[in-house]
């Protein structure tokens, strides 16, 4: 299989899926001539011309709605915002028209769209440039929220929510564009609502997805050290989640811990621990425990920024607390 | 100056930067204003090699090229008068009285930086300076500086608020929406769009249609005005214009200054959109070189005069730059999230 990079894989689906269907086009901020803010769309203008990858300027708000508007008479649209920082300033669109034209045309109207860009902490970008965005998306119903942590699934989990018949928000990790693995060449769909067990065990069950994956392996590593057994689950797509796959795994180690990079209060991973205790409460030897953010806007000095973040002490702190471990 | 709304052709008239079209100035006004303008350039430039060695993170935007719009226009205003910015905002706090070590500090993330490392290059904000900040969000700043208008006239204040923006923030609802309740309300704003030609790699004709942003202004009978970014003295006095236009009637203008940026728009962006020659050609239009000429030939001020300014802020820098570097790490983030 070949081995590339998180960016290149979601490219390919992109181009893939572009050459497979017409009605597919990709539009946002530099998408075109620019190649990508973040190359993501490399050559796709070259190949598709401007007429499928549109450069806009700035104006979210217009050019989501442009997209919710084409997308109810019939093109499939794929929504770039160059960070999901922007994405605030067209969460009118994303919420109030996307996520509700199906119910309230009564099934007339269905949205076929990708709101698609890198969401989370990047590096120093300070407050308005750095959050996680998949607990406001995940709170509306009309909306899938899907967050691709390797390259495999980035393409796999793209070229679903390109065909998906309903609007996806699609969020991406800049820390991650760079990283690499294997990915299907071709043909190479993950589904919705399918978690991955991407390293088992029998000691703890670690919840984490996006960036904070790679965190959490490496916690694991960690942990194997301090004799520690951890099973990392990555629900990959978070509306609809996986719960079965959860409750699983967490019935098998009975101890959970969520990782997830946003805020604590409202988090995604509160709603998860929520469905944890009610679906297998007789299973758990502990409390579930969340690692998050710290509870502020980001600050912008780098020791402060790895400080607000979780790490992999933090997680190692919260796998000994459901252990009742010092 | 003013163009006014009797023009509705799409492109208003730019008079040529020959000497005629400038306007008379003294040594005494022009020479501190060269000042600021190269210890501007020179705190951007340090600024590139320190991000270049890893002391500043993030994002970085500078403003080399642009240092006549923000140094003629901030001093076109008074002390109590509001200032409001992007991003690209350096220039601007530092002409408005932050010193280049507190500038300097915050890209570093220091303690001893304007907000103390929290904010970084895109978010300073200084309330002694009536400077409402730094802003990342393109064009989010905008109704935020109409409400500091907004406040002056609720209490009857005679202050202005001057609000700068790009040319690629003309496109989103935060300007227009800020723009048309400037206009409805009649409030003290001074709209200055620094046109730069390009909102990232975008240049402007793949921005709007019209080329022209000033013609916004007449949708809502606003007051306009255009002219080219390259001498500070012209850009001081057209925006002073707009200012007491501000002040004494309370109607608000919107400026384009065209300007160019001689660097990419941030340091990860290489400028493969344009060309060497169009950098080049923008570059003979460089205002420090504006302001070096006019001062040495028509104002008689002498070589060694300006090479004690030159020598002056390089220290000033330099010693900013020291500041920096032996300031101690930001320590604090938790008292700011709430207020008590
Ligand atoms: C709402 C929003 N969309 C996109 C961006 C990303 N972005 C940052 S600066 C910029 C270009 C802005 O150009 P312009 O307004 O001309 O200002 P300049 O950078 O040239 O000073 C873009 C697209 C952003 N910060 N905010
Ligand atoms: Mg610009």
């Amino acid at each position: 299989m070949p081995i590339i990079s998180y960016r290149e894989a979601l490219n390919a689906a992109l181009r893939e899926e572009m050459q497979r269907d017409d009605s597919v086009f990709l539009m946002g901020e530099e998408v075109g001539h620019y190649q990508g803010a973040y190359k993501v769309s490399q050559g796709l203008r070259e190949e598709f011309s401007s007429r499928r990858v549109v450069d806009t300027p700035i104006a979210e708000l217009g050019f989501a709605g442009v997209g919710v508007g084409a997308a109810m008479v019939g093109l499939r649209p794929i929504i770039e915002f160059m960070s999901f920082n922007f994405s605030l300033i067209a969460i009118d669109q994303i919420v109030n028209h996307a996520a509700k034209m199906y119910q309230m045309s009564a099934g007339q109207f269905h949205i076929p769209m990708v709101f698609r860009g890198p969401s989370g902490p990047a590096v120093q970008v300070g407050a308005q440039h750095s959050q996680s965005f998949e607990s406001y998306f995940c709170y509306v119903p009309g909306l899938k929220v899907v967050c691709p942590s390797t390259p495999a699934d980035a393409k796999g989990l793209l070229k679903s929510a390109i065909r998906d018949n309903n609007p996806v928000v699609f969020l991406e990790s800049e820390l991650l564009y760079n990283t690499t693995g294997e990915v299907p060449d071709g043909e190479h769909l993950v589904d919705f609502g399918k978690a991955d067990v991407r390293r088992e065990g029998k000691g703890v069950t670690l919840i984490a997805w996006s960036k904070m994956v790679d965190v959490v392996l490496d916690a694991a590593e960690s942990l194997e050290e301090l004799g520690i057994d951890a099973e990392v689950v990555d629900p990959r797509s978070l509306r609809p989640l996986d719960t079965d796959s959860l409750v699983a795994s967490v019935k098998k180690t009975g101890r959970c811990v969520i990782v997830e990079v946003g805020w604590p209060m409202c988090g995604l991973g509160s709603e998860i621990a929520f469905q944890l205790q009610r679906e297998c409460l007789d299973f758990l030897d502990a409390p579930v425990e969340r690692v998050c953010s710290d509870d502020v806007p980001m600050p912008y000095a780098n020791n402060l920024e790895q400080e607000v973040m979780p790490q992999v002490k933090d997680i190692v702190a919260a796998v000994k607390t459901v252990l009742y471990l010092d | 100056m003013l163009l006014g709304s009797m023009s509705s052709s799409a492109d208003i008239r730019i008079e040529p930067d020959t000497p005629e079209f400038l306007e008379a100035t003294t040594a005494e006004e022009l020479l501190p204003l060269y000042r600021t303008m190269l210890a501007i350039r020179r705190m951007e430039e340090a600024s590139a090699k320190a991000y270049s060695v890893g002391k500043i993170g993030g994002f970085l935007h500078l403003a080399i090229g642009q240092e006549a719009v923000c140094t003629g226009a901030v001093a076109a205003l008074r002390p109590e008068d509001y200032i409001t910015a992007t991003y690209r905002e350096h220039g601007h706090i530092y002409a408005r009285g932050v010193t280049s070590r507190a500038i300097l500090a915050e890209m570093w993330g220091k303690k001893t930086g304007v907000v103390k490392g929290l904010g970084g290059s895109m978010h300073m904000f200084s309330k002694e300076h009536n400077f409402l900040g730094g802003h990342g969000i393109v064009g989010g700043h905008v109704p935020i500086g109409v409400g500091a208008a907004f406040k002056a006239k609720y209490r009857g204040e005679k202050r202005v608020s001057a609000i700068f923006f790009g040319d690629g923030s003309t496109t989103i609802g935060g300007f227009a929406e800020g723009l048309a309740l400037a206009a409805l309300w009649k409030l003290p704003v001074v709209f200055i769009c620094e046109n730069n030609q390009y909102s990232m790699g975008t240049p402007l004709h793949r921005t709007t249609a019209a080329r022209d942003i000033t013609q916004r202004a007449l949708a809502h009978d606003m007051d306009r005005d255009r002219f080219d970014g390259d001498d500070v003295i012209k850009v001081k006095r057209r925006i002073v214009s707009a200012v007491e236009r501000a002040r004494e009637t309370s109607r608000p203008t919107l400026v384009e200054v065209r300007t160019y940026r001689f660097r990419g728009h941030s340091m990860s962006d290489p400028g493969l959109y344009r060309t060497r020659e169009e950098v080049e050609e923008w570059k003979k239009g460089d205002p420090l070189v504006r302001a070096k000429r006019r001062l040495l030939e028509e104002l008689k001020v002498g070589e060694d005069t300006l090479s004690t300014v030159a020598a002056d802020v390089k220290e000033e820098i330099a010693d900013a730059v020291r500041f920096a570097d032996t300031s101690p790490e930001s320590d604090s983030y938790l008292p700011y999230v709430l207020k008590d």
